[in-house]
């Protein structure tokens, strides 16, 4: 039986300075984390004892890699939210980790709420912005997406718990074809390409192009398409955690929770050795790209054995293994939902992938763009259109353009923007996370570090002490609600958890 | 590889029911006022899109 499948995003966010483009990125990223932390309360430290970025899942630790060690970031803005969710600065940009969620809706609702941070965090930043021209005063522009179009790329990370029992070789050859073919139901769209190709004026990822080899530890350079990072952030005896670096931000939350949804039943089945031998790509990275750079998205891939087949056809092996693995009460409760979504879209792109406007990111775009060629007569060059790939992914709510289709009603919505508010606020009730983010609430003075796997109090005793939590399912309202409640300190709980 | 026939796609037997629900979702979603749409993200978008893009650069990130 498949473990659950804890899961959560990571969302390095594009930031700009509008009127001071010479601003220093890193520095107006540690203004944006530090202007949402500074609510009278001093930061808790990040506890860094169980990080190693270096760890490779194939079982060595790289030396030398060109990866930058978690030590050099320290002294940058770092902080852990009420919502149990970590904010921090990470590669010059502002970065949202989600708390751990038990689901794929949750994991949306929790993914939403970074959005709204992050809006909240640079409208406070701009004011302790210098003044400059009174007339334009700086702004600072936050988008969710993973590239700039010229040649700069940045992140978004989902997180799954797997089971160690699990071959690391096993999980790779399963999930490079399920990866090469799933964008073209949740890629978020791209003007442009990096190989100076002419006839691909847009793709359908944002990150497809920047992927160069197949399987790899680092993240920032020569990226895989399988990252190797091996960092459980929980019992590493028992679990992996696949740091999934492959896929783009989503606005649309269909999206997020098809990607989300989908790859934890893959991740499933491959541990109930409910998948048969996968469908070996010849060339995995020429894939991963011609596949991106196919609108039409009926462009073929090779396979090792020599079949062509198409993305969509790849995306049919692994539903219909999914639906097989649902039927046979295998999958868990939410499969049935994650599936009818799954089928609705691969149905839609194989008819008509414009009839998905409004469910999927990389689509609703398009067809924006596409308007505006037809109306104004734009060049796929123009600046225009460059600033409409951009401010898409604009989180601001009243100048975002996927906000503005969302408040006109023009894109499918699954959750609810009061479930979003409360999770700004509030972690998940049925993770670590919430024993997380409600000590962070209410023993703030006395939370001396906090990372993914432990809270280290500092209740004034000779040593500090540190409340392990290596089972990312442990830890939740049932297990803690109560204790919490009725511990008015961080003694009386930490005298409790003794007991 | 012996599974080759799984790769084919199979019509999904819940043929009908996937396409109902595919015409309730596209219909509760308005694509139909293409100039308003159009004008209403005029109305936001940032002034100066050459000045924008042009400065509109990132760092390299993960």
């Amino acid at each position: 039986m498949a473990i659950t499948k804890y899961l959560g995003t990571e969302t390095e966010f594009g930031i700009s300075v509008v009127g001071r483009p010479d601003f220093n990125p890193v520095l107006a990223s540690s203004l944006v984390v530090n202007a949402y932390a500074a609510e009278g309360r001093h930061g808790t430290r990040w506890d860094y004892e169980e990080e190693n970025p270096l760890r490779d899942a194939r079982g060595f630790t790289q030396p030398g890699a060109a990866e930058t060690a978690p030590e050099e970031d320290v002294g940058l803005a770092n902080s852990i939210l009420t919502n149990g969710a970590r904010f921090y600065v990470d590669h010059a940009h502002p970065e949202y980790s989600s708390p751990e969620c038990s689901n794929p809706r949750d994991a949306v609702i929790w993914d939403k709420a970074g959005e709204r941070i992050l809006e909240v965090a640079a409208a406070r930043a701009a004011r302790s912005l210098p003044v400059g021209d009174p007339d334009s005063p700086s702004r600072v522009v936050i988008t969710k997406n993973n590239t700039d179009g010229k040649g700069a790329a940045y992140g978004m990370h989902e997180n799954y718990i797997v089971d160690r029992a699990l071959p690391f070789g096993e999980l790779t050859r399963q999930l490079i074809p399920y990866f090469v073919s799933r964008q073209v139901l949740v890629g978020s769209g791209r003007i442009g390409n990096e190989y100076g190709l002419s006839d691909v004026p847009y793709q359908i990822s944002q990150r497809a192009d920047f992927f160069e080899v197949e399987v790899g530890l680092e993240t920032t350079l020569k990226r895989p398409i399988i990252n190797t990072r091996d960092e459980p952030h929980a019992d590493p005896e028992r679990y992996r955690r696949l740091h999934v670096i492959v896929g783009d931000a989503n606005m649309i939350e269909v999206c997020t929770y098809l990607k989300l949804g989908a790859t934890a039943l893959v991740l499933a089945m491959a541990e109930d050795r409910a998948l048969p031998p996968p469908p070996t790509l010849a060339e995995p990275v020429r894939a991963i790209h011609a596949v991106s750079h196919d609108v039409s998205c009926t462009r073929t891939v090779t396979l090792e054995d020599g079949r062509e087949l198409r993305a969509v056809d790849l995306q049919w092996h692994y539903l219909e293994h999914a639906r097989k693995y649902a039927e046979e009460g295998r999958a868990p409760e939410w499969a049935d939902d994650v599936l009818a979504t799954w089928e609705r879209l691969l149905t839609a792109i194989e008819d008509d992938p414009l009839s998905l406007d409004g469910v999927v990111d990389w689509v609703t775009k398009y067809q924006v763009l596409r308007r505006y060629v037809e109306r104004d007569g734009l060049d796929w060059e123009s600046s225009k259109l460059k600033l409409i790939d951009v401010q898409y992914h604009d989180v601001r709510q009243d100048k975002g353009l996927y906000n503005r289709l969302a408040a006109a009603g023009r894109v499918e919505q699954i959750v609810t923007e009061e479930e979003i508010a409360h999770a700004v606020h509030n972690p998940p009730s049925d993770t670590r996370a919430y024993f997380r983010g409600r000590c962070l609430e209410k023993y703030r003075e006395q939370v001396a570090a906090a990372g993914w796997d432990a809270l280290i109090f500092d209740v004034g005793a000779e040593t500090l002490q540190r409340v392990p939590m290596m089972e990312p399912g442990r830890g939740g309202a049932d297990m803690t609600a109560e204790l919490i409640d009725r511990s008015d300190t961080a003694e009386e709980l930490l005298a409790a958890l003794r007991r | 590889m012996s599974d080759g026939g799984q790769v084919r796609k199979n019509r999904p037997k819940q043929d009908e029911e996937t396409q109902e629900e595919t015409a309730e979702g596209t219909e509760s979603v308005d694509t139909s006022d293409v100039d308003d749409l159009l004008d209403e993200i005029d109305e936001v978008l940032e002034e100066n899109a050459e000045e924008f893009v042009k400065n509109y650069v990132q760092k390299g990130g993960q």
